[in-house]
């Protein structure tokens, strides 16, 4: 009998603890689908083809993202370029040359630290290093400001790419006579390329929507700018500043923005993941 | 790729293919050679190509030329030298060793880069809070006051915030961060298990301006309408508690920001927990069940203990993120500088803070002192990310054990 009523208890709290787990879940989920409801309903009300083809508007009067746009595109594309080769070799120093080094153990470490570093003391690391000095906000500072993001995540994505080509491969090219540099570019990059590439793209979506590291770099600019040198403005700061504002068409604005780049950011994510998986099912 | 007809090409022209153009399937068979194989072994050339079906035709081919020549021999032969003489082969290694050489040093290069980076993070923040150093020595971390006209600053506000905001935000999102992962690790149908863990980790990646805007404009509407008021009519009439929930509601405030901030870090506890969750070896999970515990029993007792150290890395991982996150606190934390009992009051963050005010800041000292929170800001983040990393290497070297 009194084993019985232990069990019984057991289960009681079995199935609490159950119910518990599931509305975690539950809770959960819905606030994160809550939040992709609302980007859509409100992002797509501000949609249209002027958001596309005009600049931003001054106060109470309507216009587009065009400039906004315009200037993502160049700085993290900037970025992308300045930070990738960086990232890359220092990542195939970590997997190949200096593999089972304290120095590589060092930079691994540092590396997962700046990763996951916020990103507005890169903000105010470049505007130290280059605003300052210049004297001016420029698009050329927010690139770079967008490039010191880059490089840790795409050293640890190439670190753990390269990891997993087999080490018979090298063995293979090496006991051919290939000297380590054409291993390593012949065999060991060609067999991680889904791999390198989903490492950029991943580096892509997450400067696409960086705020904090732009605003006192590459600062905003009202006006449509393709030149280094000048402020330039960016769709996440214009979103900033839009939604902060008293005015209704600049809100309906910001949404617009936001959903574009929650839109880039997802459809980037997903291109990488069916990358990386593809590389996985091989 | 190359086929049989190609290998035979060459063969009746008696030229070497090149070899680069060999590696490209080897690279392909290489996985497989090193499974049937067994171990990769030195003569990986070899079984590399004796496993990969559609070079094996030509094979004995292949390790006959291969026996007679090494890839000096082959890179000459792409540059068409007719006779090779041992000048030219001793060139073509020479060759080889100063790129292998300068490669070598370009990718040791970047990787000193990476920690030139963070040096130089440190140094010219550190730099740039000098004057302000000088000016408030350690009084600038206990004092409460931030005022421009008078040149008066102190970090104590902005500290507070982003402790608190942060200690909100844990204590919301750890426990529903980690039912989630015990939902899609234990209970959720195998089904659902992929796309919904998938879905988790997607949203990890969204923007967290976008967490700000709906916080600006959904959240802290809906908080001030139902929420808030609910609270102080519960709790206002508690000694004690109604400290916490005094003053009026304006929606922004420091709760707001410390939920905004838990959706925001839940997808990184949840993504994080389940993958240490799922390497919990499952005969230790299967050997639970079978002496007759509920699922729950499992998940307090076997699952949890397992994978406490890749937990507490993955949670200390998120309070980095919420320490330092800056958009998503900067819409809804109401920007006051003060340290308020009540969490309805406006308040701000380090980051926040910084976010606001740099670009405005006048004089030398204004901007140096925003620098200087900055650098608190990092050394923060900096030791929490550290303990970790550490928790979390900890556990990956247990699961290769």
């Amino acid at each position: 009998m009194r084993g019985m009523k232990i069990y019984e208890a057991r289960r009681h709290r079995n199935k609490i603890a159950v119910v518990l787990y599931y509305s975690a879940a539950v809770f959960g989920i819905t606030w994160l689908v809550l939040i992709l409801f609302t980007l859509l309903r409100e992002g797509v009300g501000g949609l249209s083809l002027s958001v596309f083809t005009q600049n931003t508007p001054p106060p109470g009067s309507a216009g587009g993202l065009l400039n906004a746009i315009v200037g993502s595109l160049i700085m993290t594309g900037l970025g992308v370029a300045f930070g990738t080769p960086i990232g890359l070799l220092a990542g195939t120093y970590l997997a190949e040359y200096g593999r089972g080094t304290y120095l590589a153990a060092t930079v691994r470490f540092i590396n997962d630290i700046l990763l996951s570093a916020p990103s507005i003391i890169v903000g105010l690391f470049v505007y130290e290093i280059m605003v300052a000095p210049m004297g001016h906000f420029s698009g050329i500072a927010g690139a770079v400001a967008l490039a010191v993001i880059v490089v840790p995540v795409v050293v640890r994505t190439t670190e753990d790419m390269l990891r997993l080509v087999p080490g018979g491969l090298r063995e293979a090219g090496t006991a051919l006579g290939m000297p380590r540099v054409l291993v390593i570019s012949r065999v060991a990059y060609r067999a991680a390329k889904a791999g390198l590439i989903t490492g950029m793209l991943l580096a892509v979506a997450r400067i696409s929507g960086e705020t904090a590291p732009l605003l006192f770099t590459a600062l905003n600019n009202q006006f449509f700018n393709a030149n280094l040198n000048e402020p330039m403005p960016s769709l996440s700061v214009v979103i900033y500043q839009f939604a902060l504002s008293p005015y209704r068409d600049w809100q309906k604005l910001a949404w617009a923005g936001a959903l574009l780049i929650t839109f880039a950011v997802l459809a980037l994510s997903i291109v990488a993941r069916l990358l990386g998986s593809r590389k996985v099912a091989q | 790729m190359l086929s049989f007809k190609k290998l035979e090409h060459f063969r009746t022209q008696n030229r070497y293919p090149l070899l680069l153009k060999m590696l490209s399937p080897l690279e392909k068979s290489g996985a497989k050679a090193k499974d049937e194989s067994g171990s990769a072994n030195s003569i990986g050339a070899f079984t590399a190509l004796k496993y990969h079906d559609r070079l094996w035709f030509g094979g004995e081919f292949l390790v006959q030329a291969l026996e007679q020549m090494t890839l000096a021999d082959i890179a000459m032969e792409s540059g068409r030298v007719a006779y090779i003489s041992a000048g030219q082969r001793a060139r073509v290694l020479r060759s080889f060793k100063f790129r292998d050489a300068s490669f070598h040093g370009l990718t040791l290069a970047a990787a000193l880069a990476v920690l030139i980076l963070l040096g130089g993070v440190i140094v010219s923040l550190f730099i740039g809070a000098l004057p302000a150093i000088k000016a408030f020595g350690f009084g600038f971390l206990v004092t409460e006051s931030w005022n421009p006209v008078t040149n008066r600053f102190g970090a104590m506000a902005p500290v507070y915030g982003t402790l608190i905001t942060s200690a909100i935000a844990m204590l919301v999102a750890v426990p529903i961060g980690l039912g989630i992962a015990v939902f899609l690790t234990e209970l959720c149908p195998p089904k659902l298990r992929r796309p919904l863990g998938i879905a988790i980790e997607l949203l990890a990646g969204i923007p967290s301006i976008i967490y700000g805007i709906w916080g600006l404009f959904v959240f802290a509407p809906f908080l001030q309408q139902y929420v808030q008021p609910t609270l102080i009519g519960a709790f206002g009439s508690i000694p004690g508690l109604s400290m916490l929930f005094a003053g009026p509601p304006y929606g922004i405030g420091i709760l707001t920001a410390g939920i905004v901030l838990a959706i925001m870090v839940l997808p990184y506890i949840s993504s994080i927990s389940r993958d240490v969750f799922e390497a919990v070896p499952p005969v230790l999970k299967e050997a639970a069940y079978g002496v007759g515990c509920t699922t729950s029993e499992v998940v307090r007792k076997v699952v949890i203990p397992y994978a406490r150290a890749g937990v507490v890395g993955g949670v200390m991982l998120a309070l980095g993120r919420a320490l330092g996150e800056t958009m998503a606190v900067t819409f809804v934390i109401g920007n006051a500088h003060r340290i308020s009992g009540s969490l309805f009051a406006p308040g701000t963050t380090i980051s926040a803070t910084i976010a606001n005010e740099f670009t405005e800041a006048v004089g030398d000292l204004y901007t140096s002192s925003l620098i200087e929170l900055g650098l608190i800001l990092f050394v923060i983040t900096f030791i929490v990310l550290a303990a970790a990393r550490y928790m979390l290497m900890r556990i990956e070297r247990k699961a290769q054990v």
